[in-house]
């Protein structure tokens, strides 16, 4: 050591001293150039988007103003424009994926960070990651052939004889809906509250299970009441990040729920989402009130996604920063 | 034994067993989707599937040829807008910035990683498709590009972080100047874990159907050139599963096989070509 840290010490003021064109001539200051208009072009690209997206929709918001968040007319013929539909199918299909996903991915990420030996974890973990690899379009097409006539067939008369005096549980069912498109969903973001979850559960110091065992508490009461507990904020980063995952859910979502611009309680009902609505009505959108409309809804979308991905990334960080303090100390 | 005791040991055993199952259901889940794809479409992946073009509405038979070549073209042309604005930003972040600059490009990345696949279609129809007034290849490479640049800046400047200094400190020592350092020494060192990230991205973007849809739009026959719409086999899957049709669903199911058995097979690759000991990270 003692012989490597002068060399160091001597190269820095050397090199310091270099004249700027002789770096020129090493290349330096091109390389860093260069790179530095490459890096510069995805903070270019990232701004021209939200302008482009903030100017491509100034008409709606001329003339609908706030209107266009709480009318619920989408009449293209008569040139009115109104959003809730699409907000409300977005909103309760996300619900729906939400309440059955959570409790899968977050008692399969206690099962692979608590429970399984890191080997089994691994490899069951592999298979989660591939999972999440699958196109949307491939759970589409899933959902079409195999969920909507389960759908017709089994689920909804299951629910809608025992508990079809709920509104949400009301007939007819056409295969197609609401429930539909948020089954489908929730199976696309299991993967994601899986990966993330269990790598919050991980970063748990193991000095608290410790002593959560050394207690007496059983396996399950030192997983629920002591780990669960720790990593609480970051297994909500991960519930948000699916959920901005689900609201940006375009291709398996229309090929589900029905495309419908309707707002109905029963989650049999057909309905439309935000990503639906842009993806089957943008290439017919004829003028420029209808085009701009749904680059206004495509802003509406961009900007709860940005809301949540900005809160999930926190409150991961958040987590694994407490764990890995601690466990350090 | 008290009964209490035993109770709390029947409640731990009984949700560990229930967390298992929980595991053992959502991995099934890809067995279930490949067993479905292989089941509905292994019998129609054939000869003609994909070297014939579509046939007209109403005949059965015929192939999706023009969207696999449209697919790979598509990935081409995106790889090629992507990958150097990626890697070159990856590299600027990882070795040249500071502080605030950096900062803000890693701020900006994140950002365009989580924006919804449909709202970058948005965005390339206004930048590419509105001044050319028309749908085309180009368009919906540049929006599968945008979708890259984010993993493969992040990886790349991931990977280049978790090269060790003593490599940097040797080739400086040895008198290369810092890009030489970086070129010969620094990405050759991190160029599996760059490499993986890569492919990871490309398999990402080759299932997108939402951004093609207003881009590259669809074509029936040959795409003649770049700056005409293709067809892809996601948007090929898309159109084929929401038709009436008996003979497009058969259809659906082959070319999502082909496509899922791609992506699938891209993904283990890489995560093969990375060496035990380096995580991969998560987009």
């Amino acid at each position: 050591m003692a012989t490597v840290n002068p060399t160091i010490q001597s190269a820095g003021p050397a090199a310091g001293s270099r004249s700027f064109l002789s770096k020129l001539r090493d290349g330096d200051e091109i390389a860093r150039l260069i790179t530095f208009l490459f890096a510069a072009s995805v903070v270019l690209i990232t701004v021209l988007l939200v302008y482009e997206l903030w100017i491509s929709s100034a008409l709606p918001r001329q003339k609908f103003g706030l209107h266009f968040f709480v009318t619920q007319v989408w009449d293209p013929v008569m040139d009115e424009y109104g959003a809730l539909p699409f907000i409300y199918g977005t909103l309760v299909t996300s619900v729906v994926s939400l309440l059955l996903a959570v409790p899968l991915g977050i008692g399969a990420s206690i099962f692979l960070a608590e429970l399984a030996p890191p080997q089994i974890s691994d490899t069951l973990q592999f298979f989660i990651d591939l999972l999440a690899a699958v196109p949307s379009v491939i759970y589409g097409l899933l959902g079409v052939f195999i969920v909507v006539p389960l759908m017709r067939t089994v689920i909804f008369p299951g629910l809608n004889k025992p508990l079809g005096f709920l509104p949400f549980f009301k007939g007819p069912s056409y295969g197609v809906g609401f429930l539909t498109a948020g089954i489908v969903m929730a199976i696309m973001v299991i993967p994601y509250i899986i990966s993330v979850s269990r790598e919050v559960l991980l970063s748990v110091p193991r000095d608290q299970r410790e002593a959560a065992l050394a207690l007496g508490s059983t396996r399950w009461e030192s997983t629920w009441k002591v780990v669960v507990p720790f990593a609480k904020t970051g297994i909500m980063g991960s519930i948000f990040l699916a959920l901005a995952r689900a609201l940006g859910e375009t291709m398996a979502v229309t090929m589900v729920i029905g495309n419908t611009p309707k707002i109905s309680a029963s989650l049999f009902a057909p309905g439309y989402s935000i990503a639906a609505v842009i993806a089957n009505e943008f290439t017919e959108a004829t003028g420029d009130l209808y085009l701009q409309s749904l680059i206004e809804l495509g802003l509406v979308l961009f900007l709860l996604t940005f809301i949540l991905n900005g809160l999930a990334r926190l409150l991961i960080i958040v987590t694994t920063q407490k764990g890995s303090g601690v466990g350090n100390r | 034994m008290s009964a209490r005791v035993k109770w709390r040991r029947f409640v731990s055993n009984f949700m560990l067993t229930l967390t298992g199952l929980c595991a053992l259901v959502s991995v099934s889940v890809l067995f279930l989707i490949l067993g479905y794809l292989v089941f509905n479409g292994g019998t129609s992946i054939n000869w003609a599937f994909f070297t014939q073009l579509p046939k007209p509405v109403g005949e059965t038979g015929g192939g999706m040829a023009n969207a696999i070549v449209g697919s790979a073209k598509l990935l081409m042309a995106a790889s090629l807008f992507g990958v150097p604005i990626g890697f070159l930003g990856g590299i600027y972040l990882a070795e040249f910035s500071g502080g605030a600059v950096a900062s803000v490009v890693r701020y900006a990345a994140d950002l365009l990683n989580g924006v919804p696949s449909i709202v970058i279609g948005i965005f390339a129809y206004s930048m590419v498709v509105l001044p050319f007034k028309q749908f085309s290849t180009l368009a919906g490479a540049f929006a599968l590009g945008l979708m890259m640049i984010p993993i493969t800046l992040r990886s790349t400047e991931e990977f280049l972080n978790g090269v060790p200094r003593y490599l940097r400190e040797g080739a400086m020592a040895l008198g290369a100047s810092k890009w030489k350092t970086i070129a010969s020494v620094v990405v050759p060192a991190a160029y599996r874990g760059i490499l993986t990230a890569i492919l990871l991205a490309l398999a990402r973007v080759a299932g997108e159907t939402a951004p093609l849809l207003f881009t590259a739009f669809g074509n029936r026959f040959w795409s003649r050139g770049w700056e005409q719409p293709t067809a892809s086999l996601p948007v090929m899957i898309f159109t084929y599963a929401v038709s009436p049709y008996e003979d497009w669903h058969r259809q659906a199911w082959a070319a999502g096989l082909v496509l899922l058995g791609l992506i699938l097979i891209i993904n283990i690759l890489a995560r093969t070509i990375l060496s035990r000991g380096i995580a991969v990270p998560r987009s």
